[in-house]
């Protein structure tokens, strides 16, 4: 007998998520690039005598009238529609205890479709935080299906939600309802909120204090440029312990191998093939945690949708909306969620324009290769107290990407994306803690993509540039990286590169990068390792110090910005195609992508060897 | 036409969302569809923002701009942009 299937269905900020991780807990299936409640999640839920089911949760949705693509895979999925996604069984409603009358109008129209149909009132913690005391029995007869009050971040009637969903029946045809109209919908709902409601005191009052701080029209700006400030600062500090400890493994790993292993070529793949490949790259994990660790805390207290709301007006300058800075935020992140988060705006050209400037927002794959140039070349000093240099230097690497990204929008809007001005229509969810469960399952599903991308296309990828490095072995007195079939496709990506003052090993390491933006690092790492060939010195050297005795500061600078509009990364590119449907699309950002980054690249160059620096 | 339009109309004796004092309460009197595009339109419908429905401005704008509005309806917060609230008129309560 195949599992039994169920699925999650409710407004927005309902809760689902998190009630979906505290019915499946870890168990989780995820496709490959996760965005925020907007890619399938699947997950097994267990059942105390009963055989498990299979549940997923799906997008949060205002109705079956979809007005976004991410509302018409929930219609789809729940009306049997969608190809290769069978209709789920159960269907299981959520809704915000705390926002009764709004969540019932959607509980209407499923309720109304017939099927097996489970209520999940869910946090009533917050509901009575907020004054309001629910009478589930009330619901219940109203809606004539079970209610079950829940409180997901508590664990608190999971077990019966879990029961009531394995015996959820086929319902009897008398509870099969006749369309609805929304207004009619609308009119029942409060008659159902009413009388399902035993108590109501004061409004939510913490949620008013916290949006009069938050929102308020000098402050919250501030608060949320202060916010961002102190992320970036984060992900440069608080990271270097761990990665130090992690450079330091690895470090201890290659001489074991060195100690262990007979020399000879298979020991030089592993050493300096795939150890310092690899291992050059999974160094970046702490700050890629740290980054996703404040992403996932803003989303999950709602404060992400403030911060929407806020930058609306400046957006709005650019013909995009506060809407498109979810999309762009996570992009910080990496460009593929980011992408795939831009399902949630309905108007179509911005939501290309979105997709569009996207690679600008700087991702986390850019950050090993900006850790390292500025770790080499810029000073590590104090401007004011604990403010320094090199974190400053990365906050302006990350402002001239989304400079970039405003005027390449403003650009758009008016030439290829043309239309409508967009509108901004949003709800604010309700301020929560985040709960740590939440948020370590969410880090670990970063992590694990990250890592899992370590292991295997950056893995494949310096094996591959290894191998090129070090064949034909180069005779007598020539040198190896000269000699290999690597080093002589660079020297003809040399000629075009060396006008923005890029030197062969650059060259070398723009082509794997394809692959994953962080390969460049780890490619540099091989080259450097290869080319140093049995000189014990150079070998010791840390990539930084080689880097800056190979390379002149213009260079490097010229290296960063190109890395600000770094138009390699295969996956963006795969996912744009996907997302568009298409081959124009994605052709078009990779072609703006690489003129932009070599005309920018020129220019730092340039100007920096007019300055003298 | 213009004489029909119900926002027109309502203006004449009242007035529409984007001039409401801030946190004064104001009952949604009509919402001239016609001015918004069908899927905003949806959107503020699925929202609750319809005729009928009691709303107030609980904020307004950044650094002293007018745009957006976070609107309370219900237990709701709604941001909405300034275009969609002149569409909609309203009646101090």
């Amino acid at each position: 007998m195949t599992p039994r299937t169920a699925a999650l269905v409710g407004n927005p900020n309902a809760g689902k998520s998190a009630l979906f991780n505290a019915l499946t807990g870890a168990r989780q299936k995820i496709a490959n690039y996760p965005g925020v409640t907007v890619e399938r999640k699947a997950g097994r839920l267990a059942v105390p005598g009963c055989q498990p089911i299979e549940l997923t949760d799906l997008p949060g949705s205002y109705g079956l009238n979809a007005t976004s693509p991410d509302e018409e895979v929930t219609r789809k999925v729940i009306m049997g529609e969608f190809a290769g996604e069978p209709a789920p069984q159960v269907l299981v409603v959520v809704l915000d205890a705390s926002n009764l009358e709004q969540h019932l109008v959607f509980a209407q129209e499923v309720i109304a479709l017939g099927r097996p149909t489970v209520v999940a009132l869910n946090m009533v913690d917050l509901a009575e935080r907020d004054g309001l005391v629910i009478e589930p029995a009330a619901l219940e007869q109203a809606l004539g299906v079970p209610v079950i009050a829940t409180v997901a971040v508590r664990r608190r009637g999971l077990a019966e939600l879990a029961a009531a969903i394995a015996a959820a029946e086929e319902r009897s045809p008398e509870h099969h309802r006749p369309h609805t109209t929304l207004t009619e919908r609308r009119v029942t709902a409060h008659a159902i909120a009413e009388a399902a409601i035993i108590s109501e005191t004061s409004r939510h009052r913490l949620h008013a204090k916290l949006d009069r701080l938050f929102l308020h029209p000098w402050a919250g700006p501030l608060i949320l440029f202060a916010l961002l400030f102190v992320v970036f600062q984060a992900v440069f500090t608080w990271a270097t312990p761990f990665a130090d400890a992690l450079e330091l493994g690895i470090g201890w790993l290659i001489d074991r191998v060195r100690s262990l292993m007979p020399a000879g070529l298979v020991r030089d793949l592993i050493t300096d093939g795939i150890l310092s490949g690899v291992g050059s790259v999974v160094v970046f994990l702490p700050q890629i945690v740290i980054l996703f660790f404040f992403i996932l805390s803003m989303e999950a207290s709602g404060y992400m949708a403030r911060a929407a709301f806020l930058m609306d007006r400046l957006m709005a300058r650019v013909g995009l909306s506060g809407r498109s800075f979810i999309p762009l935020l996570s992009s910080f992140a990496c460009a593929i969620p980011g992408i795939m988060a831009t399902r949630s705006i309905t108007d179509p050209k911005d939501r290309l324009t979105t997709i569009l400037i996207a690679p600008l927002m700087t991702c986390s794959a850019r950050l090993p290769v900006y850790a390292v140039i500025i770790a080499a070349f810029i000073p590590n000093r104090s401007v004011i107290g604990p403010v320094g240099l090199q974190g400053l230097v990365l906050l302006g690497l990350y402002v001239f990407g989304i400079v970039a990204a405003m005027i390449v929008a403003l650009v758009l809007r008016r030439s290829v994306t043309k239309g409508v001005a967009s509108g901004f229509i949003m709800e604010l969810p309700k301020y929560q803690l985040p709960r740590l469960g939440d948020l370590l399952i969410g880090l670990w599903q970063r992590a694990w993509i990250f890592l899992r991308r370590a292991g295997t296309i950056i893995f494949m990828v310096t094996v591959v540039l290894w191998i090129l490095l070090n064949f034909p072995r180069a005779a007598e007195g020539q040198d190896q990286v000269d000699a290999s079939i690597a080093g002589r496709m660079a020297n003809g990506l040399a000629v075009v590169v060396e006008p923005i003052g890029f030197n062969r090993d650059i060259a070398l390491s723009l082509i794997p990068a394809m692959a994953a933006r962080e390969v460049a690092v780890s490619s540099l790492a091989t080259s450097y390792a290869v080319g140093a060939g049995d000189d014990e010195d150079a070998q010791a050297r840390q990539l930084g110090d080689r880097l800056k005795a190979d390379w002149s500061l213009p260079t490097a600078l010229a290296f960063l910005v190109w890395f600000v509009f770094a138009p390699q990364c295969m996956s963006t590119i795969a996912v744009t195609r996907r997302e568009t449907n298409g081959w124009k699309w994605p052709s078009f950002m990779l072609a703006y992508l690489f003129a932009l980054a070599y005309i920018f690249a020129g220019i730092t160059y340039w100007s920096a060897v007019a300055l003298g620096l | 036409m213009t004489c029909n339009n119900p926002v027109v109309v309502a203006a004449a004796i009242g007035m529409t969302l984007d001039l409401l004092p801030l946190g004064k309460r104001a009952r949604i009197t009509a919402v001239d569809w016609s001015r918004l595009v069908a899927e905003e339109a949806l959107r503020l419908q699925a929202l609750g923002i319809d005729a009928g429905a009691i709303v107030s401005i609980s904020h307004r704008g950044v650094f002293a701009g007018r745009d957006p509005i976070a609107l309370s309806i219900g237990r709701m917060t709604v941001a909405l942009r300034r275009v969609h609230a002149q569409a909609i008129a309203v009646q101090a309560l």
